[in-house]
């Protein structure tokens, strides 16, 4: 394992492991996270209070459904679609789990070719990894459009409880800003390694901190951490 | 490394980060395969909706297919297995509190839902 210290020089003395390692790294009187970078722990902090904040949304939903005296509306018949003259239950919910897991998978690919320093097939799969989030929000823009037009508000439905038009919004438009900001952050990603930032450790014009690849799996975090809470509002939400 | 000495000054070195980008280098072969059982298993609870499963087997089903996936994104594409403990723990154990919140929550309801019924039949 790679050790920064204050002089620069890498650490010789091994790691302990287990729970005891535990211990050892949090009172080492230095960094706590000996593996990972300050960019990447920084993630890993914000990506929990992300979860924190996706919890509050869905227990919010489970509170109001389960204490309000109204049936709540189907999901599997207020999501399906007219497709060659047959209602299929939920199929547009489907495709845009697969499509979602694609680009997790693209994401993960982008991420392992850009540790191989190969620029062309990072900067491919980081674009296919934005085309298929953009059509994830293409997708949920038509979901919102139909559900709209049916008479869908925040504050009521023709189908029963109220509650849900005010939970769908709110849980899905939450989640679709992430998408959206993810598919801006994965275009500036791809360009960065397009134009070789990361080969010549530019520096970056927010923190202006040096470039690196690692840059590419931090982004990959935030990535697979969309898909991880659509993982929960496809569960808890549509399947429910 | 010419980037070594010029970073010193921020405690950041580079050759720590090339070190460590290469302790995250893993075969392409393991992701193929979590994509694949991603795939599967999100086939799996949509079938569960398709064939129209209720109650308990419903419940218990979407449950198990949600924390194998969740496992499988959280342990393999973000890289969780190969992290420090020290790491892990911090952010894994947090989010537990969430369920202490879940029951207060699911108590909460109970009683709001069991006080609206008794309002509308006893007209308030």
């Amino acid at each position: 394992m790679a050790e920064t210290t204050l002089n620069g020089f890498e650490a010789k003395e091994a790691h302990q492991n287990g729970l005891r390692g535990v211990a050892a790294d949090w009172s080492s009187d230095q960094r706590a996270f000996k593996s990972a970078s300050w960019g990447k722990a920084m993630m890993w902090i914000f990506l929990l209070s992300d979860t924190f904040v996706f919890s509050c949304f869905l227990l919010a939903y489970m509170t109001v459904r389960m204490s309000t005296v109204e049936p709540w509306p189907n999901a599997s018949e207020v999501f399906a679609l007219h497709i060659a003259g047959a209602d299929i239950p939920l199929i547009l919910i489907a495709i845009m789990t697969f499509v979602l897991i694609s680009s997790s998978g693209t994401m993960a690919m982008a991420v392992n070719f850009a540790y191989r320093r190969n620029r062309s097939a990072t900067v491919a799969l980081l674009l296919a990894t934005a085309l298929l989030g953009a059509a994830f929000v293409g997708m949920q823009a038509f979901e919102w459009t139909k559900l709209i037009t049916e008479g869908v508000r925040p504050w009521g439905n023709p189908w029963g409880a109220p509650q849900f038009g005010a939970t769908f919004f709110m849980i899905t438009g939450f989640h679709g800003t992430h998408v959206t900001f993810g598919v801006i952050f994965l275009l500036i990603v791809a360009f960065k390694v397009w134009r070789g930032e990361y080969d010549r450790g530019e520096r970056g014009f927010f923190t202006t901190r040096r470039g690196d690849y690692e840059h590419v799996e931090i982004m990959g975090l935030y990535w697979h951490f969309v898909d991880l809470v659509w993982v929960f509002i496809f569960a808890f939400f549509y399947l429910w | 490394m010419a980037t070594h000495t010029e970073q010193t000054g921020h405690g950041y070195s580079q050759t720590a980060i090339a070190a460590h980008a290469e302790s995250q280098q893993h075969p392409i072969r393991i992701y193929l395969i979590v994509w694949f059982w991603l795939f599967v298993l999100s086939a799996c609870s949509y079938l569960i909706d398709y064939i129209g499963l209720q109650g308990m087997l419903r419940w218990s089903l979407i449950i198990t297919f949600m924390l194998l996936k969740a496992g499988l994104i959280v342990a393999v594409f973000m890289h969780m297995v190969w992290e420090r403990l020290a790491l892990v723990y911090a952010i894994l154990l947090p989010p537990l509190a969430v369920l202490v919140f879940v029951i207060i929550m699911a108590i909460e309801s109970d009683y709001t839902a069991l006080t609206r019924m008794m309002s509308f039949v006893n007209g308030g």
